[in-house]
């Protein structure tokens, strides 16, 4: 399955901007209920789907849509920043031989992403401290305070 | 820049204008010249006798020596510890960091500690797996990458600053170093991943073992292309192989080396495969140094440090010139 996905990067990103779209354009829903109070379910149901597609570990700060859908905490090393140099010939794991590279894998599938150039972003290092979180309610979290700050800085957009 | 002014001397220099660190090594890199580095093995003991002794081996032959931080995830002396007793002695001295066995709070103590005990370089790995040493059920920790560690140790320097935002009162001077290896697939993506590596902080490379000279060539063209050699200084890292059944083993064994059959073969077929090594090696050097964008050398010569005079003076990469060690005569430079 996680092959599958890299196969289709490209139409898993589409979804993942219309995914991203719609949980950001409920926010008010999720203020309403409480984010705390809907983490739970969101979390489970979160990891049933990418569990599933990408064999998720629940990292809480999702970095697919930048590494060609390519989960990069299958790597032994959990390197989140590109394959390391120990790659196999053929493309196989240095540490896991019989598996291959998620960063071969990454790379092929963001050559295939509108947006897979972002495979050069430079990640931080992980947050540990929110490990095992929902990454969408924590992104959708971000985006709106992005959202909320960028408004406060200009005035002339009271639009909203 | 004048050799005299890349300053010929043990004692700490003082950081030039548009330098980052008081080493020698950056002096020499951006003046232009073929730098050569070497690698120590560090010993499995706790004299430091063993680390003078086999740092003496270069003495004259390269301008940096790297200290390994337990690599091929064995256990070794460690590259803290390596570089504490050398840069006393006034060597130029590429700290190792590995992200395999610690997490950032100990990095970052390590590099504020190293850069306090006159190291100048650090080159940012992320390590190999430890599966591939003599203790496969440690713990791996990879809380960082090479990246993200390249972007720490940057902000360090730059922005006086932990990570966490907390602020140094005096900043780590330091030329910042990270791998390559351009012999790993994906090899279309080799080269961005350098580009990535610069973009996180990366002033020079050195590579993993080169011995496949046309594709390092391919790799150097695309390389120079994306205009990444007029921002890193590339050091190609070479060695010399004993026997083709070690080479053998270690393209087997060792991640990341590529040796391709051409070189074995010329190995098998040798009178004395030792020899044969040595001579490869020089070759190699000779070859990559007319590569347009390689600004040196990095020698690995593990368990043949003592070839490591031989083979710098016959690859003629020194031009005359007499690389700093302690006890060198001032009238010898």
């Amino acid at each position: 399955m996680r092959q599958w996905s890299v196969r289709n990067a490209r139409m898993l990103e589409w979804l993942y901007r219309r995914v991203e779209g719609a949980l950001t354009l409920l926010h008010p829903l999720w203020l309403w209920a409480g984010y705390n109070r809907i983490e739970k379910p969101v979390r489970s149901i979160e990891r049933l789907i990418k569990s599933a597609m990408f064999d998720c570990n629940m990292c809480g700060s999702c970095v697919l849509s930048q590494t060609g859908m390519s989960c990069p905490m299958n790597c032994p090393k959990e390197l989140r920043n590109g394959p390391c140099g120990g790659v196999r010939e053929h493309g196989y794991c240095e540490v896991k031989p019989e598996m291959r590279c998620v960063w071969v894998d990454a790379w092929e599938g963001a050559q295939k992403m509108r947006g897979g150039d972002s495979i050069q972003h430079v990640q931080p290092p992980l947050a540990n401290d929110t490990r095992g979180r929902s990454s969408w309610l924590s992104e959708v979290r971000k985006k709106r305070d992005e959202n909320f700050l960028l408004r406060v800085k200009d005035p002339s957009n009271d639009a909203n | 820049m004048p050799t005299e002014q890349i300053g010929n001397e043990g004692r700490p220099l003082p950081v030039l204008k548009g330098h980052d660190s008081p080493g020698r090594l950056e002096r020499l890199l951006r003046a232009g010249k073929f730098a050569v580095t070497g690698e120590i093995a560090p010993p499995d003991s706790a004299a430091p006798e063993e680390v003078y002794e086999r740092a003496r081996i270069f003495d004259g032959y390269v301008d940096a020596i790297n200290a390994t931080d337990g690599s091929g995830a064995n256990c070794h002396m460690s590259s803290v510890g390596v570089c504490s007793l050398l840069t006393r002695q006034g060597y130029a001295m590429v700290m190792q960091v590995s992200c395999r066995d610690r997490n950032r709070i100990a990095i970052q103590g390590d590099v504020l500690g190293a850069a306090a005990m006159g190291v100048a370089n650090i080159l940012c790995l992320t390590g190999d797996g430890v599966q591939a040493g003599d203790q496969p059920s440690a713990k791996p920790v990879f809380d960082l990458d090479c990246m993200s560690l390249l972007e720490m140790v940057t902000s360090m320097r730059d922005q006086s600053q932990f990570l966490s935002g907390r602020r140094l009162s005096s900043p780590p001077r330091v030329f910042l170093g990270a791998a390559a290896n351009p012999f790993g697939p994906p090899l279309d993506y080799r080269p961005l991943r350098l580009q990535k590596k610069i973009a996180a902080g990366a002033q020079f490379i050195q590579t993993q073992y080169c011995f496949d000279i046309d594709r390092f060539r391919t790799y150097m063209n695309q390389v120079r292309e994306m205009g990444l050699t007029e921002r890193c200084y590339i050091l190609v890292g070479v060695g010399p192989m004993p026997s083709a059944k070690t080479a053998a083993w270690i393209r087997d064994n060792v991640p990341g080396v590529h040796i391709p059959d051409e070189i074995i073969r010329r190995l098998l077929g040798a009178k004395n495969q030792r020899e044969e090594g040595v001579k490869i090696c020089i070759e190699m050097i000779q070859a990559v140094r007319e590569i347009q964008g390689v600004s040196g050398i990095h020698i690995m010569a593990y368990r043949q440090e003592e070839r490591i005079p031989e083979i710098v003076t016959e690859a003629g990469i020194l031009e005359g010139r007499s690389p700093w060690y302690p006890g060198i005569k001032t009238d010898h430079i």
